[in-house]
């Protein structure tokens, strides 16, 4: 098929603007990302620039292929990452709008490839445990009831790729950062440090300029883990909680 | 937000009861001693700083809020969708801003006609057994014998019917009640609520143009 590709280009010669390229033969089997691969080794024939765009694994699990395409986080299909979407979904003639994840917390590096390092200091902040858990044999040896396991899991699998931030109208990093506490909270390893964990990852959240929740769902719908708002609720719940009804102050 | 936007939300039960006695047919008395104790209950009194306090509050933080998401966003984008998660419309809760704010510009003519006119003392008095009590009831039902208020306030609890369909939720998981086991019968309760309190002030204007 024969696509129109409209990708936001900065950095460079570019100022930041849209660039237009069409490319032709795109096979249906391929993955989104290595359209754009093709599309690059033929800029890098003409000897122009290629798109910077970020990946790593290619199977849905790193979270760096971030990219908003015709309006939608990782494109149109709910619950994928950018690398797990086929041609097979678009048709010849097509035009497709390609832009960075926008968000003042996420600013541009260049091209496609946003600087995403406000979720490290947010997971610096309190996203760990750091008491001490043993061995892996340990692990099996802690009581932990299946749902309460199961429901830490689904939280749990957040990859950390922004989509919720690209998603939201108030671009708010709610979801990841809920996924992270509610994750750590459920666990009896990450109770112990469950007071201070939610207030100094809500300080550090608020600090780098993500926006407020105002419940609109968005980052839900889009996230390629479908990681529910339950865990906003939750971490609103813990928040409340450690700041009036603890003696731990952040 | 939420406690404020819950406050409210009580507020507007209170005052749908004490409206509904418009409609009693009896020339208003029953209206306008409700408004007369309503006016000078020293606890009411008290209930009601808090309550313009509350509305203040309410609409300066959610206009704070809307002025910070905006800026968190930075450059926009060319093309956005959308979508919400399964079993919610984000086309409310985006709109939010906007909607708050006509219910503040209706709030504010609101309470110019009625609240601001008992105030300044330029009301007409009643008396019932003796007791001279301000005429708040002719002063409703000649303002809205005029159809273009009738109009403006049916129109204004639409907006604010759309203000509660997502408010009276997004209060509950603001405060981190969302679970699996109530948040349907919270769901439930808010659209009804949403829908049935509006209409029940509605029904008053409509009433007093239609069959007065
Ligand atoms: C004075 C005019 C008003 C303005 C300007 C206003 C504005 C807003 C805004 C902007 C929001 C969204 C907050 C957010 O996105 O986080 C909101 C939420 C809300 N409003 Fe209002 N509003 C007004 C009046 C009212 C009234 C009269 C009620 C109730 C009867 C009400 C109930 C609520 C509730 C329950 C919420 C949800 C709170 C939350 O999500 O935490 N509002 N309002
Ligand atoms: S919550 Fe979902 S969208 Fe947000 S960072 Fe985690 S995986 Fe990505
Ligand atoms: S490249 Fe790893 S999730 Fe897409």
């Amino acid at each position: 098929m024969k696509l129109t590709l409209k990708i936001w280009r900065q950095g460079g010669k570019y100022k930041g603007e849209f660039v237009s390229y069409v490319l032709d033969k795109v096979s249906e089997h391929m993955s989104f990302l290595e359209m754009l691969d093709v599309l690059n080794e033929e800029l890098v024939e003409k000897k122009e620039t290629p798109v910077s765009f970020e990946h790593d694994c290619r199977e849905g699990i790193c979270g760096s292929c971030d990219m908003v395409i015709n309006g939608q986080p990782h494109g149109p299909m709910r619950g994928t990452t950018t690398c797990q979407l086929h041609m097979r979904h678009y048709n010849d003639g097509d035009t497709i709008v390609i832009e960075p994840f926008r968000a003042k917390a996420f600013p541009v590096i260049r091209d496609l490839v946003v600087d995403r390092s406000s979720f490290d200091r947010i997971i610096q902040a309190g996203g760990f445990i750091s008491v001490d858990t043993g061995q892996a044999q340990d692990a099996n040896n802690t009581p932990i009831e299946k749902t309460t396991a199961s429901e830490a899991f689904d939280a749990a699998t957040c990859i950390g790729c922004g989509a919720c931030v690209a998603a939201c109208p108030n671009a708010s990093a709610m979801l990841f950062t809920s996924a992270k506490v509610a994750h750590l909270s459920m666990m009896p390893q990450g109770k112990v440090e469950a007071k201070r964990r939610v207030q100094a990852m809500v300080k550090q959240m608020d600090e780098e300029g993500f926006g407020m929740c105002s419940n609109v769902t968005a980052c839900e719908a889009e996230c390629p883990k479908e990681i529910s708002v339950e865990n906003i609720a939750k971490m609103n719940r813990e928040y409340i909680s450690a700041v009036f009804g603890s003696e731990t102050s952040v | 937000m939420s406690l404020t936007g819950l406050f409210l939300i009580s507020f507007l039960v209170i005052h749908l009861i004490g409206n509904l006695q418009l409609l009693i047919d009896d020339e208003g008395e029953k209206f306008n001693l409700y408004a007369e104790f309503m006016t000078t209950n020293p606890v009411i009194k008290t209930v009601s700083y808090l309550l313009y306090f509350s509305i203040l509050l309410h609409a300066v933080q959610g206009w704070m809020i809307w002025r910070k998401n905006r800026a968190a966003r930075g450059q926009g984008y060319a093309v956005k969708v959308t979508r919400g998660a399964k079993g919610n419309s984000p086309k409310v809760a985006k709109a939010m801003g906007w909607i708050g704010t006509v219910v503040f510009i209706f709030l504010l003519l609101h309470l110019y006609q009625f609240w601001f006119q008992m105030k300044l003392d330029v009301i007409e008095y009643v008396e019932y057994n003796g007791e001279s009590v301000k005429d708040l009831y002719s002063l409703v039902s000649v303002t809205y014998e005029d159809i273009t208020f009738v109009i403006i306030y049916v129109l204004s609890m639409a907006v604010i019917a759309f203000h509660l369909l997502h408010g009276f939720q997004s209060a509950f998981q603001t405060l981190g009640l969302n679970h699996k086991k109530y948040t349907p019968f919270i769901k439930t309760v808010g659209t009804l609520y949403a829908i049935l309190i509006p209409l029940g002030f509605a029904i008053i204007p409509l009433y007093m143009y239609f069959l007065l």
